[in-house]
């Protein structure tokens, strides 16, 4: 019988149906973070269980950590520090590899956990962040869980998972040069809004996928939650098995050949079915811009704001004034000529080499508006170094732009450094939620050329306007780079 | 995890679409690697004037600070209720507030989880329903609400009745109060023969 790339790997992991309407899954892989993974450490330190098989577990710094250069463990944020050793003494004391502060492998969770080879296709990847989707464009299905589920993925290596059902999204045509995954994703939550994925697992396929390189594809299954999927999936292809080869915990040698095997069975049979189906054609995207306080309050960036009273749904056009007003916008005004107060380029959304390129190309030789606060945090150790290497953080400062050390920073307020009550931040990030980047913040998402763009003028603005010809801007190919340690 | 039979209590309606994790416990208010000193962060962005913790004045016009609902136990809300973050924060605040119940037309996935393992039932009725629920006609006394779990009722003072349904798994993890690792370290045989077997065909998923 034909099967979806979803179904296969769920079968693969399949230890138990459960009779009670869950499954019992195998977990391959579990990653941490100080910041919730501490609480699931020490959940399991006063319980008294161990780590099943801690050579599968892996843990960094990277949500409390502070981003600036020459950190340590004090941080910005009050109480931060003990987030930090306390993640670092039961990392050691269960024999997990930790990805400390100054290992140069340190970074965001998800996107050194495909950078090191951690995640691979056709694996499990469970961590206690609803980011963990974004592992699912290399062929992994991977999904962010709860600190008390991940304590029951560390003593057990399973767990207990009501399967969701199977939406195929299809992704026909081409991205005109200019616009990128992140703006497919926008404009897809903007189409069918934020609960369109609820209660199933996507697999993003069709022949537009194929065209996007590897980290677009992160992109793309990174704001899988913000479509409040369960999670996102791309089959593996010639560009998944290209990025893999040769990282760190990578299969080699004979277990490589046996992973391609595998593999190269990992995808949605002809004939396979989607309990629903979404169709995208790439090439009615256009950069796409946030107005509101929800992902799903979206548009094209030369669109107007729209008007909430033409929203029949009574909710829905309460929560479009809500967000108004705490935006400070007024519907019908052009979203590509609203001021910025600050520029934000980093998070495991956007903070991948072919991210930083092309805001790079943007920025070359250009200087930010006066008064804007520019900041740029790469998404890992990896990335920056890389960055450097091709002189993109000279780019970025010369800009104006502060160059960081990797983490998730500014992508949220968690009570040590933020953004003021009332500014208006441009950011590549995934969520702009009431207060998510700081109390009274208004957050806009968008691409990293347009925050780029957008830090230029001060205003939101089309990042083609700026340099119309460059193709850096389109994502670029998913080349490798500095494979970093080896394990 | 305390069983869950059944419970009366006071429903508080913030009959919001997508309230998400950050505004149910702001990242600013999960200040120690504990379950714990939660309950004063929720919703904290909406229920104090001022953000600073020590000075905070309570916002009169929030329905929780309303004398009315002091000691609602039940929340109505609207769809997608705990979407975004994984933060089991949000409903570890919940609880420590004193809710014992949230009542939406759907929620985040990854938090309705998060809630039925810690005891705190995630019900899901129509929004009609719950607009019904949220209506009293008497706008000084707000309504009380009775939920069954074995039976799965939800009914209302207000003379409202409604079933609903929840999954199995999570209906005897609540009636029971179970602990979800308890239960599958029993199944440990199980997994170990899925291993033994696992480890001779996808030899390279494993890294010890």
């Amino acid at each position: 019988m034909p099967q979806t790339l979803f179904e296969k790997i769920w079968q693969d992991h399949l230890i138990a149906d459960l009779g009670d309407g869950s499954c019992l899954l195998h977990v391959d892989r579990v990653f941490l973070h100080e910041r919730t993974g501490s609480i699931a450490l020490r959940g399991m330190a006063e319980k008294q269980r161990r780590v099943r098989n801690p050579g599968q577990v892996f843990c960094t710094m990277d949500h409390i950590v502070d981003t600036f250069p020459g950190r340590g463990d004090e941080t910005t944020l009050p109480g931060g520090r003990q987030f930090i050793t306390l993640t670092r003494q039961e990392a050691r004391r269960n024999g997990i590899t930790l990805f400390d502060i100054n290992d140069p492998r340190q970074g965001i969770s998800h996107v050194i956990s495909a950078e090191q080879g951690i995640a691979l296709p056709g694996l499990t990847v469970v961590c206690p962040d609803s980011h963990t989707c974004t592992l699912g464009a290399l062929g992994a299905l991977a999904w962010g869980i709860g600190s008390s589920d991940c304590e029951h993925a560390l003593a057990t290596e399973t767990l207990r998972v009501v399967k969701p059902r199977q939406m195929g999204v299809y992704l026909g045509g081409s991205l005109f040069p200019g616009v990128t995954a992140k703006d497919v994703m926008l404009h897809l939550i903007g189409t069918y809004s934020v609960s369109g994925g609820s209660g199933h697992a996507l697999e993003f396929h069709g022949p537009g996928i194929r065209q996007l390189p590897m980290e677009a594809r992160m992109t793309l299954c990174n704001m899988a939650v913000e479509f409040s999927a369960f999670t996102g999936l791309v089959a593996p292809d010639d560009l998944t098995r290209e990025y893999i080869a040769g990282r760190p915990y990578a299969p080699a040698g004979v277990d490589w050949d046996a992973a391609l095997n595998h593999w190269s069975k990992l995808n949605t049979d002809v004939g396979a079915s989607y309990d629903k189906e979404l169709y995208l054609d790439l090439s009615q995207v256009e950069p796409s811009v946030t107005w509101g306080t929800s992902p799903q309050h979206v548009i094209g960036i030369s669109s107007v704001i729209p008007d909430p009273s033409e929203e029949p749904d009574t909710t829905v056009r309460q929560g479009m004034q809500r967000a108004l007003d705490y935006m400070g916008l007024n519907a019908g005004a052009a979203i590509a000529s609203v001021p910025v107060d600050a520029a934000f380029i980093g998070s495991c959304t956007n903070s991948r080499l072919s991210d930083l390129r092309a805001a790079a190309a943007v920025l070359k030789g250009n200087r930010i508006a006066g008064g804007v606060k520019a900041i740029c945090v790469p998404g890992s150790g990896q990335v920056k170094r890389a960055a450097e290497q091709e002189g993109l953080h000279e780019i970025f400062q010369d800009a104006g732009f502060e160059w960081r050390e990797a983490g998730c920073s500014m992508c949220f307020y968690a009570g040590g450094e933020g953004f003021s009550a009332g500014e208006r931040v441009i950011t590549s990030t995934n969520r702009n939620f009431e207060g998510r980047q700081g109390p009274g913040v208004r957050s806009h998402l968008a691409s990293p050329a347009t925050v780029a763009a957008s830090a230029l003028t001060g205003r939101i603005t089309d990042a083609r306007t700026i340099c119309p010809d460059s193709p850096a801007i389109m994502a670029s190919p998913g080349e490798k780079f500095g494979l970093g340690v080896h394990a | 995890m305390k069983p869950f039979v059944t419970h009366e209590g006071v429903a508080a309606p913030i009959l919001r679409i997508n309230i998400d994790t950050d505004t149910i416990i702001p990242s600013r208010e999960m200040r120690h690697v504990s379950k714990q000193g939660l309950g004063g962060g929720l919703f904290a962005g909406w229920r104090y004037l001022d953000g600073d913790r020590e000075q905070r004045e309570n916002n009169p016009e929030f329905i929780l600070n309303k004398p009315q609902y002091a000691g609602a136990s039940i929340l109505l809300a609207g769809a997608n209720f705990g979407c975004g973050s994984s933060r089991e924060h949000a409903v570890w605040a919940l609880l420590e507030y004193g809710f014992k119940a949230v009542i939406a037309p759907s929620f985040g996935s990854i938090f309705y989880h998060n809630a039925m393992r810690n005891g705190l039932l995630a019900v899901r009725l129509p929004e009609a329903s719950i607009n019904k629920l949220s209506v009293n006609t008497n706008a000084t006394v707000p309504t009380r609400i009775t939920i069954d779990l074995r039976n799965t009722k939800v009914s209302s003072d207000t003379g409202q009745r409604f079933r609903f349904d929840i999954e199995p798994i999570y209906k005897e993890m609540l009636l029971q109060g179970l602990d979800a690792i308890d239960m599958t370290l029993k199944h440990q045989p199980l997994i170990e023969e899925f291993q033994l077997r696992d480890r001779q065909t996808r030899r390279w998923a494993y890294l010890s």
